[in-house]
């Protein structure tokens, strides 16, 4: 920092060589190439991944809270066993999205710090509370159905340690989704009230699993740089469509009704959804949804009240390493 | 109308089943308590690993508690429509979570004797009960190495893990008799070579605990006093709230398919 005056010619001829590299960075990309973590690559490609992948891993993290909200209560022994594997599987998929995020040059603890400290985003949906059973369901259903179409294509992400941990993740998100839809399929063949609980959630989650797609594209900061740089190939509204295209007719064989009348097919056969309330999307991601507080203060709660337990394990690694190499030279 | 408990025939092999379930069931909810709340996240992933092997174990006994009692029960309707004085747990695995000492330790006292349990149970004449310990024995051994590595780290950590760690030791031990304990029912069962003498196991099991707690430099009490009651259906005031939450659904919403 101090010696910057002193070499501005050098940084200058680093200006230029960086100019080549990033040139060639860029070929790279263009040639469907993989970036590995010891390959150079531009300061803003690794700043953008690492947040975006440490995001997501905050994301699986603060995800296991609203669906681990029911697993105590879960209604059959089958369900309870489902459920916990799942979130088990949430806790997975957060550990091995912090191990890729840690090839870009940042710690877990790091990355763990700045979403405690409430510095670093998680998925907007996880702020909203599982009330019923139903819940879960649609969770399964229609979060992870959405993560899905979001995280298919970020299997082809030009960043190989990311793009290889997304179809580990697919495929355990594709089995939670069928895991969800059953549970959903089997409270509409249920009773009356098991019926008004499914479309009770799906009233609930469906403008807000809506808003996970993120802004649309007239207002999205980051879509430029991400597509050119191929970790983005699907625009944020491309996305939502495909979603909801998808979605209509698997609520119709539920026998649900999507909380959006008059709901109607264009020409080409896509399904034309309402204006978003982008109001309640930015409250949220300010912090005010209904469980924001909630959540981090259970995180925060959980990563204070184990620390005792992280320093002994800490201690007892330090003294069996003194123990170790005491004996070695004996 | 929320819903009534079941009524129960418990011929001698019907309640042996049903209270290894019970034991299984009710540790493997306690530890699903820990779910995205434990220490670090690859204790998240233990924890939850301990409690699907136990919910796991649970499903099965049930089942086979169902079909030896040749009624209209099944697996669900053991776990959701019996009360607490139906429950035939031990009291050590209904204690609380409390702290993450307290966790490791109720588990090591139950693991310790677990993994010898099943180990002797693969001998049982009994085929269901053999086949469902071969699976429960190779269980029973990692979640013991798991929880004995804990004790080891805590108990020899830091001066704060020490202490937490040594006072759940004296908090659970009082709960360890009764995995050694038989009543009339089992004793013909143990006769007839269904089931094992858990008393035979004793020895073996404090071996395991000396080993492991004087390597933590954890002591273990000298008191012998041991609560007991859990297999008769006298739980701790714990498990009532527990059976609460667990059944809830099931109690709101009589007799529909989840």
């Amino acid at each position: 920092m101090y010696t910057q005056a002193l070499n501005t010619a050098e940084t200058d001829d680093r200006g230029l060589e960086d100019a080549v590299k990033a040139a060639q960075f860029q070929a790279r990309i263009d040639a469907e190439e993989r970036i590995e973590p010891n390959d150079w690559m531009p300061a803003a490609y690794r700043k953008t991944l690492t947040r975006q992948i440490s995001q997501h891993a905050h994301s699986e993290i603060v995800g296991m809270l609203p669906e681990g909200n029911w697993i105590t209560r879960a209604p059959s022994l089958r369900r309870k066993a489902a459920l916990l594997a799942k979130v088990q599987d949430e806790c997975g998929h957060g550990l091995y999205l912090y191990a890729a995020a840690e090839t870009l040059g940042t710690s877990r603890e790091e990355l763990v710090d700045a979403m405690l400290a409430g510095k670093a985003k998680y998925s907007s949906i996880f702020n909203y509370p599982t009330l019923t059973w139903a819940d879960i369901g649609t969770i399964g259903w229609l979060v992870d159905g959405a993560a899905i179409m979001n995280q298919i294509p970020l299997c082809r992400c030009s960043y190989g340690p990311y793009a290889r941990a997304m179809i580990r993740v697919c495929k355990e998100e594709s089995f939670h989704q069928r895991q969800g839809y059953e549970i959903m399929l089997t409270l509409c063949r249920g009773s009356d009230e098991q019926k008004a609980m499914a479309q009770d959630a799906l009233n609930r989650w469906w403008w807000p699993v809506l808003m996970m797609f993120g802004p649309p594209d007239a207002t999205s900061q980051h879509s430029d740089t991400s597509t050119k740089w191929k970790i983005k190939r699907f625009s944020n509204d491309e996305l939502r469509q495909k979603f909801v295209d998808a979605t209509v007719p698997q609520a119709q064989y539920l026998g649900l009704e999507i909380p959006d009348r008059g709901m109607t097919q264009d020409a080409e056969g896509h399904w034309c959804y309402s204006e978003i309330d982008w109001t309640e999307f930015k409250q949220v991601l300010a912090g005010n949804g209904p469980c924001n507080r909630d959540r981090m203060a259970a995180r925060r709660k959980s990563h204070d009240e184990g620390a005792w337990v992280r320093e002994a394990a800490a201690a007892y690694a330090a003294k069996r390493a003194q123990r170790q190499t005491a004996q070695a030279a004996e | 109308m929320p819903a009534a408990n079941i009524e129960i025939s418990e011929t001698p092999l019907v309640l042996y089943a049903l209270r290894r379930a019970d034991d299984a069931l009710v540790l493997g909810h306690r530890l699903s308590e820990w779910c995205g709340h434990a220490p670090m996240m690859e204790e998240d992933m233990a924890l939850s690993n301990v409690a699907l092997d136990l919910i796991g174990q649970a499903r099965e006994l049930y089942t086979y508690a169902a079909k030896a009692e040749g009624k209209d029960n099944d697996e669900d309707k053991l776990a959701y429509l019996r009360d607490v004085r139906q429950y035939r747990n031990l009291l050590l695995v209904e204690q609380p979570n409390g702290d993450f000492a307290q966790t490791l330790v109720r588990q090591f006292f139950y693991s310790a004797f677990a993994d010898l349990y099943w180990r002797a149970m693969m001998n049982s004449r009994d085929a269901t009960l053999a086949a469902i310990a071969a699976k429960s024995e190779k269980e029973s051994a990692y979640h013991l190495r798991h929880a004995s590595e804990w004790i080891i780290r805590l108990g020899d950590g830091t001066d704060e893990s020490h202490a937490r760690a040594q006072a759940a030791v004296d908090h659970l031990w009082a709960f360890t008799g009764e995995m050694f304990a038989v009543d009339d029912g089992e004793r013909a069962l143990i006769h007839a070579g269904i089931a094992v003498d858990p008393g035979t196991l004793r020895g073996r099991w404090l071996t395991t605990l000396s080993d492991v707690v004087s390597e933590a430099t954890l002591t273990l009490p000298q008191n012998d006093w041991m609560q007991q009651g859990g297999r008769a259906g006298r739980h701790s005031e714990h498990l009532g709230h527990l059976l609460s939450e667990l059944q809830s659904i099931q109690r709101t919403f009589p007799g529909q398919t989840w």
